[in-house]
Order: C-alpha cells, then sequence, then structure tokens
C-alpha cells in the first residue's frame, strides 16, 4: 500500500484553526443574518469576518489546562490563608473596607461581564470573534467566583460582606457601577465589545483593578493578592482582545470610524466616573498607600493612555473627549468622592473616617495644588466635631446625575469652589448632569436615560420600602426604612469607622483590648 | 438622537410627577459650601409655602454647618438653573413658577464655608 502517513500531530495554527473556524458553517434553511441578527443594527459594517485574528490562538482544550492549574495554586492559598487567620495580617481594620467595596462594587460587574459575553459570544458572525468571547464569558465568570471565594474568609469575621448581591441592584453608590454595565450590556455587540473590551479592559483596567491588587500586597493582604495574580493573565489577554477587536472594526470600513470615535467617548467616561471610587480607596481608604489617584492618572491615564491614541491615530481616531477634564480633575477627584462618602456614611455599607496627621501630610505632599487650600480645612472641621461627639452626616437625600447616577458632587473644571450643573429638557421633562460628557451621552440618546433608575427618586417614589412598610404611619422613619429595604445591618455595616464593630473586634484579636 | 435599535425605542420616562405621590421634586444647593457634598433632592407638596422652605426644611438639612445660622434670608441670592432668580417667600412653590425637577441655588453673600475655603 502507498497509502500516504498523515502527520501526527497539528501545528497550533492549524489546530486552532481546526478548532475555531473549521467548526463554523453557512447555514442553507435561514439566510445568515436571521441567524445572527444584531451585528447589522448599530451601522458598523463587517466585511470579512476572517480578518478577525486571535492573537493567543487559544483553543478551549488548552484553555481549561491553563485555568485548572490556575485554581489548583489559588484555592491551595486559599485555604492556607483561612487555616493561618490571614484575615490578621493586614496593616489595619480600615483597610478591609476597600474589600468591602471590591466585593460590592466590582465582582458583580465580573459576573455581568460573563454574561455580556456569553452574549456576544454567541451573536457575532465570525466564529473567532465568538470563541474569544466566549473563553472570556469563562474567564470572568472564574474571576467573579474566585473573588467571592477570597472575600468569604473576611466576611466570616467583619461586616459589609454579607449581602452585597442584593445591594447591587439597591443600594444607591452601587447602582453607579450597576447602570454602567446595565447600559453596555443593553447596547448592540460592538458597542459593547468597544465599552468593555477596549475603553474598560484595555484604557482603564489599570486603573481599577492594578490599584486594588497593589493595595492588597502594600496592607498584607495574601489572599486578595493571590487571587489577583490568578486573574492577571487573564486579563493580559482581555486587554488584548480589546486592542484587536478596535483594529479589526476600524480597518472593516471608514464608516466604522465616526461610530467607534463617538462609543470611546462615551465609554471612556462612563468607565472614568466609576473609577472616582477607585480614587478615594487609593488616597483615603489604603492605610498603608500605594501611589496617589493623581499618580496613577499621570502613569496609566496620561502617559500609557497618551502613547494608546497616538497609535489609533492613523485610523482617525482620536483621544476620547472627556480625557482633559480627567487630567484637570485629578487633583481634586478622591478627595470629593470621600468627602462625599463621610457626608452618607449612615447610608453606606462600609466605614468612613477622617484622615490621620500621617495620611493629611501625605495628601499635602501628593496634591499641593489642592488639599491644603480646599480639602484640609473640610476633613479637619469634621474631625473636630466628631471629638465633639457630633459626627457629621448628611441627612437629606442628594440630587443625582442622570447619566452617571452619581451625587452632583463634581466641581466646574475651571473652579473647584463650584459645582458643575448642567441639564437638557427632553419631552417636557428635565434631567441633570454633573458634567458636560453626561449631559452629551444623553442627549445623543435620551429614550434610553429618560428610564435610569436614581436611587433618589426611587426611594422618593416609595419604591424601596419592604413589603407591608406603611409610609402613613406616624412612627414612620423614612430613611430608616431604606435601610431595612437595603438589608443593612444598621449600626454594625455602616457609620464612622470608629467605634465600630470591626475597629474593635480587630484590636481586640490583635491582643490590643477593647 | 434616536437609540439604535432592532425594533422601536420609545420608553415612559421613570420620575414623572404623577409618580411622587402629589410631590413634585425640587432640587437645592448652598453655594460656597461644600461641606455639603452635592445639592439636595427634595419631595415637596407645589401648594407649600417658600417660606416653609427657609424655616422648616433648611434648617434640618443644613443646620449642621457652624454658618447656616448666620444667613439672612433678606439678602439671599437665587438661582434658577444658573441663572439668577427672585422668589416671592410669601408665595408657594407653584405660584413661585417652579415645576418638577428644577434646580434653585442660593447664595449667602459674605460666607464664604469653613475658614474661607467654600467647604
Amino acid at each position: 500500500m502507498d497509502m500516504e502517513a498523515s502527520k501526527k500531530k497539528l501545528g497550533l495554527k492549524e489546530r486552532y484553526n481546526h478548532l475555531t473556524r473549521g467548526l463554523d458553517w453557512e447555514t442553507s434553511y435561514q439566510p445568515m443574518e436571521k441567524v445572527y441578527p444584531y451585528t447589522r443594527y448599530e451601522g458598523i459594517k463587517i466585511h470579512d469576518w476572517d480578518k478577525w485574528e486571535d492573537p493567543f490562538r487559544l483553543t478551549m482544550d488548552a484553555y481549561w489546562k491553563y485555568q485548572g492549574e490556575k485554581e489548583k495554586k489559588l484555592y491551595a492559598i486559599i485555604d492556607a490563608f483561612a487555616q493561618n487567620n490571614g484575615h490578621l495580617g493586614v496593616s489595619d481594620a480600615r483597610y478591609i473596607n476597600t474589600l468591602k467595596l471590591f466585593i460590592q462594587g466590582v465582582s458583580p460587574l465580573e459576573y455581568m461581564a460573563h454574561r455580556g459575553f456569553a452574549h456576544v459570544g454567541r451573536q457575532f458572525d465570525g466564529a473567532s470573534a465568538r470563541v474569544a468571547c466566549q473563553m472570556q464569558s469563562v474567564d470572568e465568570l472564574r474571576h467573579a467566583q474566585t473573588q467571592m471565594h477570597t472575600v468569604s474568609n473576611y466576611n466570616k469575621y467583619y461586616n459589609g460582606m454579607h449581602n452585597w448581591r442584593h445591594w447591587h441592584d439597591r443600594v444607591w453608590y452601587l447602582s453607579v457601577p450597576k447602570s454602567f454595565f446595565d447600559d453596555a450590556m443593553s447596547a448592540g455587540p460592538f458597542e459593547y465589545v468597544v465599552a468593555i473590551s477596549f475603553a474598560f479592559e484595555y484604557v482603564l483596567t489599570n486603573l481599577l483593578f492594578v490599584p486594588f491588587m497593589s493595595g492588597a500586597a502594600y496592607n498584607g493582604d495574601m489572599g486578595t493578592v493571590t487571587f489577583g495574580f490568578s486573574a492577571q493573565s487573564d486579563e493580559s489577554r482581555h486587554m488584548t482582545l480589546g486592542l484587536e477587536i478596535i483594529k479589526f472594526i476600524l480597518e472593516q470600513d471608514p464608516a466604522n470610524v465616526p461610530i467607534v470615535q463617538r462609543w470611546m467617548d462615551k465609554w471612556f467616561w462612563r468607565g472614568y466616573k466609576v473609577l472616582t471610587l477607585v480614587s478615594m480607596m487609593m488616597d483615603y481608604m489604603l492605610p498603608k498607600k500605594v501611589m496617589s489617584w493623581k499618580e496613577a492618572w499621570e502613569i496609566y491615564g496620561e502617559q500609557n493612555g497618551g502613547a494608546l491614541f497616538n497609535d489609533l491615530a492613523r485610523y482617525g481616531i482620536r483621544k476620547p473627549k472627556g480625557w482633559e477634564q480627567a487630567t484637570i480633575e485629578k487633583d481634586h477627584l478622591s478627595h470629593q468622592a470621600w468627602a462625599t462618602f463621610y457626608n452618607y456614611g449612615a447610608a453606606a455599607l462600609f466605614h468612613t473616617w477622617t484622615p490621620t496627621e500621617q495620611d493629611k501630610d501625605w495628601l499635602s505632599e501628593k496634591y499641593p495644588a489642592s488639599f491644603d487650600k480646599l480639602y484640609r480645612p473640610r476633613f479637619e472641621h469634621w474631625e473636630e466635631q466628631a471629638k465633639q461627639g457630633k459626627r457629621f452626616y448628611n441627612t437629606t437625600l442628594p440630587m443625582l446625575c442622570t447619566t452617571c447616577q452619581i451625587p452632583m458632587l463634581f466641581t466646574e473644571p475651571t473652579d473647584p469652589t463650584k459645582i458643575c450643573y448642567r441639564e437638557s429638557d427632553y419631552k417636557e421633562e428635565k434631567y441633570h448632569f454633573c458634567s458636560d460628557h453626561c449631559k452629551e451621552i444623553f442627549d445623543h440618546e435620551p429614550e434610553k436615560y429618560v428610564q435610569s433608575w436614581l436611587p433618589v427618586h426611587q426611594i422618593y417614589q416609595g419604591n424601596c420600602f419592604n413589603p407591608g412598610v406603611d409610609p402613613t404611619a406616624p412612627d414612620f422613619d423614612p430613611l430608616r426604612a431604606v435601610l431595612d429595604f437595603y438589608k443593612m445591618n444598621f449600626g454594625r455595616d455602616n457609620f464612622d469607622f470608629e467605634g465600630s464593630e470591626d475597629q474593635k473586634n480587630f484590636a481586640q484579636w490583635h491582643g490590643e483590648g477593647a | 438622537m434616536a437609540t439604535a435599535a432592532i425594533g422601536d425605542y420609545a420608553f415612559e420616562p421613570k420620575d414623572t410627577l404623577d409618580k411622587f405621590h402629589g410631590n413634585q421634586l425640587l432640587y437645592i444647593g448652598w453655594e460656597d459650601h461644600l461641606m455639603f457634598c452635592a445639592p439636595l433632592a427634595f419631595p415637596f407638596p407645589p401648594a407649600m409655602p417658600f417660606k416653609a422652605i427657609l424655616e422648616q426644611v433648611l434648617p434640618g438639612a443644613y443646620g449642621a454647618h457652624p454658618e447656616f445660622a448666620k444667613v439672612d434670608w433678606s439678602k439671599a441670592e437665587w438661582f434658577k438653573s444658573g441663572k439668577p432668580w427672585r422668589p416671592d417667600y410669601e408665595k408657594s412653590i407653584g405660584e413661585n413658577g417652579l415645576k418638577h425637577k428644577d434646580v434653585i441655588r442660593f447664595r449667602s453673600p459674605g460666607l464664604t464655608g469653613i475658614k474661607g475655603t467654600c467647604s
């Protein structure tokens, strides 16, 4: 017999092609546009899906193998952490509040990203794009899960972590990350990947994920550092995918450029607004600071992001519109954000505090243009009041921005002593915004944002009380009723760090007495 | 512009007046006093006298500020949607022409916040 012996092993590229594009087929009973109905209405034109290159050429079998190895290592460390009371090794009990913010605000987004990528992983016409999105979908589910498992070791000992999934859909400040992702999920598949893969994973991830993980490392939290490491190789893959997606879309048709540019303007700004929470975490919540928000913005925003947009200039893409404003605001963002949580500390599911002497000196040094002039006097006044037993709490609900849903706390780009007010009239209703960019996002798609579930308005409409609560009862306390609806453990999850159960327990477990 | 969608895309606004049980929303900001991090949101009946805001509502909302007691309402400067505006304290919120979700702010001349920092 002279049959040619087949090669025993396929090369990486062949194998990848067989396991992605090779599994795809053209439908015959139904036209392709009915099978993939969502990839045309956004106006993006794709002529050749085969131009999509997955830079990693990862196949499912290789994927399971890699992830399985990482899981084994991660869970071995988490077990050791639990057995050795690793939670006592952190710098200070104040640090644990950053984990509360993370599990309440970030982990639910990982889960939403899992859902979002599962959706686009079904909808894209191209097989390689679908496979890449499906793997990212599994990654995101894994991240949500490993974060829950790591943080659950803290939940055994500290308040503010017991009901994060319930909170994510209800609590006022969590509507900021929630609405960000809901906005992306309810867009078409191309806008979704530009929003999440590019604007968030590529442009902004170094300002979100990295500060939390390096904050954990500086503050002795080995559990969190380990899940950070376990997710890091996935994150690099997501970043590369984000850039690949953008280049693919831009190269397919010149008509795609203005659409993508508008999405970049929108999603840079929406992502940046979510990062307000990270800025205050870095500057105010970490007992041992890594770097200031301002420094992080300068390195990861101005330098790295600047280089990226220079690179994209050849496609006719410019920096997102809000970029300059983010640069102007870097001296103010974290101070204004933390002051807001200090105001509403009775309704927050983590503790707040005034900065220590050492913290204040660090802030003066890092923010020579703004801290002593504008923010130190405010915090020192509050500190003084608290010493007299009159800890300040703002008891009236704030006005919110219709787009980003953040209280209207941001100041005019030209004057940090004036709140920035913007408004639009649409179909006889008035809508308010914190910035020109949030207003522009609304003005472009008002029908979308007239549906904003603004927590303050929902409370005043009576939609945030438990069933059976009678708002007409003489002893009715509306704010308390809202916190019950949140399932907050009143007096344990909220209020100042000073005097909190977390503070007392942490000291006691370190043998420092109550 | 219309939202790009696979079908008709039109929705009822979430915050129309009829959903607030007889109240209308009014947002109030105090200029130069950023110790209160953002303007405040209030649900008020349109028939409520404007002076009730000054006498009964704002003391509870802003009273924690050391300068609030020094506010002289006869000299306060008011703005509606950022433009100078003069309310009649004796008239109701509705009679003052305030509509649902209007935003007003006041400036108290001479008062510039904690240590003059607009806090």
